[in-house]
């Protein structure tokens, strides 16, 4: 993992300093809450429908036991003893007094964690596949690259004032699992013929109330030029983003009005002038991140086969199950993925107790060289697991609420906090995917359907991510009422589709019943049990789920 | 101070506190209470000066952003028209949330497992 240097741990510091003294001044009344909010904001505090909120950043998703135990003693201390992790892979603490946030800050400086730009009008959180540094698929591992996009973006002065929000997104492998074409910027890293490193380059890409595609304008860019082409990407939009209307200034709406060939021509003329400059990443410095991501030095080959594991599972179906939802190949012989699954039967997507981010904290230096790692679907990963070593985790998961064998499947659900917790809410999410989790929650049934992604989002601005969901739900107000919108046909992955609606929305009672009217449509019209929801959906359109919803194709 | 709505929706006054943002709701002797049965149920004529009480104490640093709900009255006690607003005024989420889930999950996998 990447360690803090002097100067990261200065800046960490001098900034709570800093905030301390602002909160202090408008707890005092030197400054009022219009001065406040945007300060408040740049330091990830928000002030949502029950109290504030803290929001903090874990850049790529990759943190360290220590980091976790330090999450687990805010949320005893300073919270109500729980943690939300986001579709950004950040986690929120929902109850933090004001006056405390200095401490929590100060606390979370001293394992190399922060708030900054978890909010506000700037370059947020770079988020990354969850399964960087250890895919058996995996290409490059990007989070090299996502430390020196944090490194540059981190208070960088012509990037704090953006007409909105900027999100970046980095993969390593052909298989998608960070989301990079719904993101303003979205980068592949891989490998051309001569083994060099580079991106392709997406940008455009988003969600919220107008969703869209990101378009590629780079096929392969070199490695040391990462930073100087972001910044020439940042820098038109800084230029010509709209300022005039907060609903059409994220770079999406730039690209969809320009033109991606103009953007891109425009690009590549900024970037023509600057690409020499300092921006220019030297090899050395390159390599020298990239030390920091070297797998664990004790972890080495071993047998492919485990006997002690293949033994548990032939006398555990509940381990059996859990290898098979759950487990993904490493890069290195004898190991394996293991995702937690924070999505049991009936409870809130993305939430873990304080007791269980210790648990987990404890099992991945018992079991995963100390490495964890958040998905953008809200679940956790320990990355490097022997795979004789299952058996004794999967237990220890299981004992504690987190053994759940549902990773992609129809009750690995995401959903945004919605109208429970959020003053932008206009409906209820969580609750909804409570109830589908349990309609669902059989584990045969689940493995029958196979996968399924199912997105909710609480309004418009869709931090759950519905544009992308194979079903995605979308939560309205209407006439005073929660009535929720289905879109079929969404997909966050390297065939990154943008759901379509199905037809007029449902109330809190019908919405549960209606996704399994399409559950059972698809199991009835699929080609073969390997055909999955999506692919079903793909080759049949809409007609047939409409008529099952509707009566009317 | 108290007064029985009169005409047209009933009113309370709510705000979140500057210090622990929890919600509040202005109470019947100008302070602020967590729970929206102590809340001054205002009429159409005292609202004004409800909300400009608010602003006074917003610039004390006491609340941030003072605004009026409709509420339904029974029996005295105020209940919130729209959603977000019960959700506010039920001080949490309408659904249990961490040492609370864990059990209530717990007690529901040990039914299961019997």
């Amino acid at each position: 993992m990447y360690r803090y240097d002097e100067f990261d741990q200065e800046f960490v510091t001098e900034r709570v300093a800093q905030f301390r003294g602002q909160v202090a001044r408008r707890l005092s009344g030197e400054l009022t809450e219009d001065q406040f909010r945007p300060l408040r904001l740049m330091n990830g505090v928000y002030l949502q429908l029950h109290a504030y909120m803290l929001r903090i950043a874990i850049p790529y998703g990759t943190l360290n036991a220590e980091q976790m135990r330090m999450l687990a003693f805010i949320a005893r201390k300073y919270d109500r003893g729980y943690g939300h992790f986001t579709t950004r892979q950040n986690l929120q603490f929902h109850w933090p007094a004001l006056k405390d946030v200095p401490d929590i800050l100060d606390h979370l400086s001293r394992v190399e964690m922060h708030s900054i730009q978890t909010s506000g009008n700037c370059i947020r959180n770079v988020t990354a596949d969850q399964f960087s540094g250890a895919a058996a698929d995996e290409i490059v591992d990007p989070r090299p690259y996502a430390e020196i996009l944090r490194q540059w973006s981190s208070l960088h002065p012509e990037f704090v004032f953006l007409p909105r929000k900027f999100k970046i997104a980095v993969t390593g492998a052909e298989r998608d699992r960070a989301a990079v074409q719904v993101h303003d910027i979205g980068l592949q890293a891989r490998r051309d013929a001569n083994g060099r490193v580079g991106f392709a380059v997406f940008v455009g890409g988003g969600l919220g109330r107008t969703p869209m595609i990101a378009h590629k304008i780079n096929d392969f860019l070199p490695e040391e030029h990462l930073l100087s082409y972001c910044e020439a990407i940042l820098r038109v939009y800084n230029l010509f983003g709209r300022r005039d209307n907060k609903f059409k200034a994220r770079i999406k709406i730039l690209v969809h009005e320009t033109g991606a060939e103009e953007i891109k021509r425009q690009v590549d003329a900024e970037w023509e002038r600057i690409r020499h400059s300092a921006l220019a990443l030297p090899d050395e410095e390159i390599r020298r991140i990239r030390d920091y991501f070297a797998l664990p030095a004790d972890l080495r080959p071993r047998p492919a086969e485990s006997i002690v594991l293949n033994r548990a599972r032939a006398g555990d179906a509940g381990l059996d199950a859990w290898v098979v939802q759950n487990v993904v190949p490493h890069k290195v012989s004898g190991h394996a993925i293991a995702t937690i699954s924070l999505k049991p039967i009936g409870g809130t997507p993305g939430d873990a107790t304080a007791e269980q981010l210790e648990l987990i904290a404890d099992l991945a230096e018992r079991y995963s060289h100390g490495e964890i790692r958040v998905s953008h679907e809200q679940n956790l990963v320990l990355p490097h697991v022997a795979l004789d070593d299952l058996p004794a985790l999967y237990e220890a998961l299981e004992r504690n609420g987190l053994g759940t064998a549902n990773a992609g499947l129809v009750t690995d659900i995401i959903a945004c906090p919605g109208l429970d917790y959020c003053a932008l809410a206009n409906a209820r999410s969580i609750p909804i995917a409570q109830r589908i989790s349990e309609r669902f929650g059989d584990h045969a049934r689940q493995a029958e359907i196979g996968e399924l992604k199912i997105k909710i989002s609480g309004c418009i601005n869709a931090c759950g991510h519905h544009h992308v969901g194979h079903i995605g739900i979308l939560g309205v107000e209407k006439k005073g009422e929660e009535f929720y919108q289905i879109t079929l046909g969404g997909s966050g992955d390297e065939n990154t589709s943008i759901g379509e609606i199905i037809g007029k929305g449902f109330s809190s009672d019908e919405v549960v019943d209606a996704i399994e009217t399409l559950v059972d449509t698809y199991l009835a019209r699929r080609d073969t049990p390997d055909e999955d929801f999506l692919a079903a959906y793909r080759r049949l359109g809409q007609a047939p789920f409409k008529e099952a919803l509707y009566g009317t194709a | 101070m108290f007064k029985a709505a009169t005409s047209g929706p009933a009113k309370v006054v709510t705000a979140n506190r500057l210090d622990s943002g929890l919600v509040v709701f202005l109470d019947p002797n100008g302070g602020w209470a967590l729970d929206i049965a102590e809340a001054r149920i205002l009429d159409d004529e005292e609202l004004d000066d409800a909300l400009a009480y608010g602003k006074e104490q917003d610039d004390a640093r006491i609340i941030l952003d003072a605004y009026a709900i409709d509420v339904e009255v029974t029996d005295g006690l105020a209940v919130p028209v729209r959603l977000r607003e019960r959700i506010r005024a039920e001080r949490g989420p309408t659904i249990d949330y961490g040492e609370a889930e864990r059990q209530r999950l717990a007690g529901g996998q040990a039914e299961a497992g019997e």
